[in-house]
């Protein structure tokens, strides 16, 4: 059943008649994802693609579907409102897509969700794909994944498709793929992606990818040196970057000596884990790794 | 978002935080005239350079005046120099707004700041007794000097909290409700104002006994601007980037660099590698510029123009991981946008996504001078190859 989502995953869309809501449900939808409800506050009642029913509120959806994750495309100034509507009408994953929600927002929120035991992926990601399970939710494309045993875990998008494409080109497939996303506070962090894959029987090693700012990556490389057996690939993403500059991401930013590239590198090193020397390398890191353990034929 | 020292202690004063009595000047003239209402000869007054950058101290941006006359050669001195310091780099930033505020009577400089920790999701106060420094260097070389206190948000800052800043700093009885101003006022403010940074380096304790925010650096969270309508008035565009402000305007991330090869990919993370994979063949990146998920063909055009605003640039490198888009519709947009802008440097453009064969097939027929690459790797090889580093 490898992580988090799967064939049992019964999906309601957030924000699923807006512009990006409507066009990613159904791509989510070609794909095999099962989407069972939409909500758009005064819309309730219409059918997306003329099958899936839309409801006023969460609550309702839940009740009527039995929806039991949610993927939120709704506007960042109203994000932090929908997800705490998600947390609160039963669902136990929310999947936030939403870019540019408030900081102060989300240090709001992630109290009541560990409360209520609700996990969350993202803010600011592309969300999580099973795809031997037909089960996307998210907007990266489905099309270059190939069912499999290794898991992805990443910060950033499109590095994420770039690190699945390599793995797929070599001919291994991918177990569950997570964008963690790219903001100061999100849901899930690394840890947590690795102890579910470390648990998970239908996964073989994972390749994480990481980037300057913030701390994440050295907890990570702790926790995989002292409780991971599978293999790990690691490759860390802004070497040349120059410090106190935000990259792209909130999370991206240089702000001390230790959330550098290179001391993420030097740190994930020092714990054994190979870390790719080039973003072309992401693949090849974790099959090299496969083939060493006798994981790959 | 930043914003200057005048306008932090403006934010700070709103709150209830103790700051010197003082004003913001743009001309000699009215510098003069802060002095005077203020009372110099009677009493100091300091004259400080308004620039977002800090160590102004050291660069020589800040100074003492006990006359008129001092007041108001240093404001000549000041206002138009270049101020150099470690966070201006060497280029240095010109002064065109003064600070002119009473001088106060230091007994000891201590450093109070609030960020978000990013471990726990909680804003953090960090207080320290080594005040006036690089607070990096203090966390680096003696973490153990600086205290924090993590602040869950639905309960907001306890009484034991400032109780053990308070005893922890060593802090004399008579400073207590100063204090107590200065860690409420802190807080609310950086809730209320969606601040991400905040650092009063010195919080200075005056030998009359009471506190006074000294230096204020407050940073606003981009996300939150829709609800603040007022950051338009507090932003000083002298202080950024022409090109990054032109950028985001586009809706489009971007960040100059020293380098001489232009990046323009889709995704913050594959942005970074770009950069990072030029660099290790050698090559130097100009920039970072992230055109969002669609590259469509006007952010592409309005990239590719940023982009060559800089002189420096001697090739450009496309990195799109098309994904959704199809492969054929970026090659459309890029060769469109190179058309248009008449490009005259090497472009090496490395596609990958739906249709792939069919948009690299375009870009070979397009009568341009694009090279088109076969993946991340290769793409770099090529450019750095293409300006001949
Ligand atoms: N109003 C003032 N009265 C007395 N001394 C001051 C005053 N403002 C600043 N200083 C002194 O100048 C130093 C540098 O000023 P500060 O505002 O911290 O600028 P920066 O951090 O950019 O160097 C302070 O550490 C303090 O010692
Ligand atoms: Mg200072």
């Amino acid at each position: 059943m490898s992580i988090l989502v799967g064939k049992d995953t019964r999906l309601v869309v957030q924000g699923i008649t807006g512009s990006a809501g409507s066009f990613h449900t159904r791509q989510c939808m070609a794909f095999g994802t099962n989407v069972v409800a939409g909500v758009t506050p005064g819309k309730g009642g219409q059918l997306f693609e003329e099958k899936v029913p839309i409801f006023h509120t969460v609550r309702d959806a839940v009740k009527e579907t039995g929806a039991n994750a949610s993927m939120i495309f709704v506007p960042p100034k109203f994000a932090a409102d929908a997800i705490l509507e998600a947390a609160d009408s039963g669902v136990s994953l929310v999947v936030v897509i939403t870019e540019g929600i408030p900081i102060l927002d989300m240090v709001k929120v992630k109290p009541v969700l560990d409360a209520k035991g609700v996990r969350m992926i993202g803010p600011n990601c592309p969300g999580i794909i099973t795809p031997g399970e037909k089960c996307k939710i998210g907007i990266m494309p489905a099309q270059i994944h190939k069912p499999g045993r290794i898991g992805v875990i990443s910060r950033s998008g499109t590095l994420t498709y770039e690190a699945v494409f390599q793995l797929t080109q070599l001919g291994i497939g991918q177990s569950t793929c997570i964008g963690i996303g790219g903001d100061p506070v999100i849901g899930t962090q690394f840890i947590d992606a690795l102890a579910l894959f470390e648990a998970d029987p239908n996964t073989d090693g994972v390749i994480m990818i990481g980037e300057i700012g913030g701390n994440a990556e050295v907890k990570a490389a702790q926790f995989i040196k002292e409780k991971m057996t599978k293999p790990v690939a690691a490759f860390i993403a802004g070497k040349a970057a120059p410090p106190g500059r935000r990259m792209g991401h909130a999370g991206a930013i240089i702000s001390g000596g230790n959330d550098t590239a290179d001391a993420k590198i030097k740190i994930l090193e020092a714990a054994n884990i190979r870390v790719a020397s080039t973003p072309s390398h992401m693949g090849v890191a974790m099959k090299e790794q496969l083939l060493e353990r006798g994981l790959l034929r | 978002m930043k914003i200057h020292e005048y306008q932090a202690k403006a934010l700070l004063k709103k709150y209830g935080v103790p700051v010197p009595n003082g004003q913001v000047a743009f001309s000699v003239e009215e510098a003069t005239a802060v002095a005077k209402q203020l009372g110099v000869g009677d009493k100091k007054v300091v004259v400080k350079a308004q620039i977002h950058a800090g160590g102004r101290g050291k660069g020589g941006g800040v100074k003492l005046a006990g006359t008129l006359d001092q007041a108001i050669a240093h404001s000549k001195a000041i206002l138009g120099m270049t101020l150099i310091t470690h966070q201006t780099g060497p280029q240095g930033q010109l002064v065109k707004r003064l600070l002119i505020e009473d001088g106060c009577n230091i007994q000891h400089e201590y450093y109070f700041g609030m960020v978000l920790d990013r471990e726990t999701s909680r804003v953090t106060i960090m207080a320290s007794t080594e005040g006036g420094m690089d607070i990096e260097e203090v966390a680096a070389k003696t973490p153990e000097k600086i205290l924090k206190a993590q602040i869950h948000p639905a309960t907001g800052v306890g009484d034991y909290q400032i109780n053990q800043l308070f005893f922890d700093l060593g802090l004399p009885k008579s400073a207590a409700k100063d204090f107590r101003n200065v860690v409420l006022g802190c807080y609310n403010a950086y809730v209320q104002e969606d601040a991400s940074l905040f650092e009063i380096n010195p919080l200075v304790l005056t030998k009359e006994g009471g506190l006074l925010a000294l230096d204020g650096k407050i940073n606003f969270d981009d996300n939150a601007g829709f609800r603040h309508p007022e950051w338009a008035e507090l932003r000083d565009m002298d202080e950024e980037e022409p090109t990054e402000i032109q950028a985001a305007k586009f809706e489009l991330s971007y960040v100059k660099l020293d380098g001489n090869i232009g990046c323009l990919v889709n995704g913050a993370g594959l942005a970074m590698s770009t950069m990072d994979i030029i660099k290790h063949h050698g090559g130097e990146p100009a920039n970072f510029l992230d055109v969002g998920g669609s590259a469509s063909q006007e952010a592409v055009t309005e990239g590719f123009k940023i982009i060559l605003s800089d002189p420096h640039v001697k090739g450009i490198l496309v990195n799109i991981f098309g994904g959704i888009m199809k492969c054929d519709v970026i090659a459309a947009a890029v060769i469109a946008a190179a058309k248009q802008i008449q490009m005259t440097v090497p472009l090496v453009v490395r596609l990958e996504g739906t249709n792939v064969d069919l948009g690299k097939s375009m870009l070979n027929d397009s009568g341009l001078a694009i090279v088109s690459a076969d993946d991340l790797n290769d793409a770099a090889q090529k450019i750095v190859k293409a300006i001949g580093a």
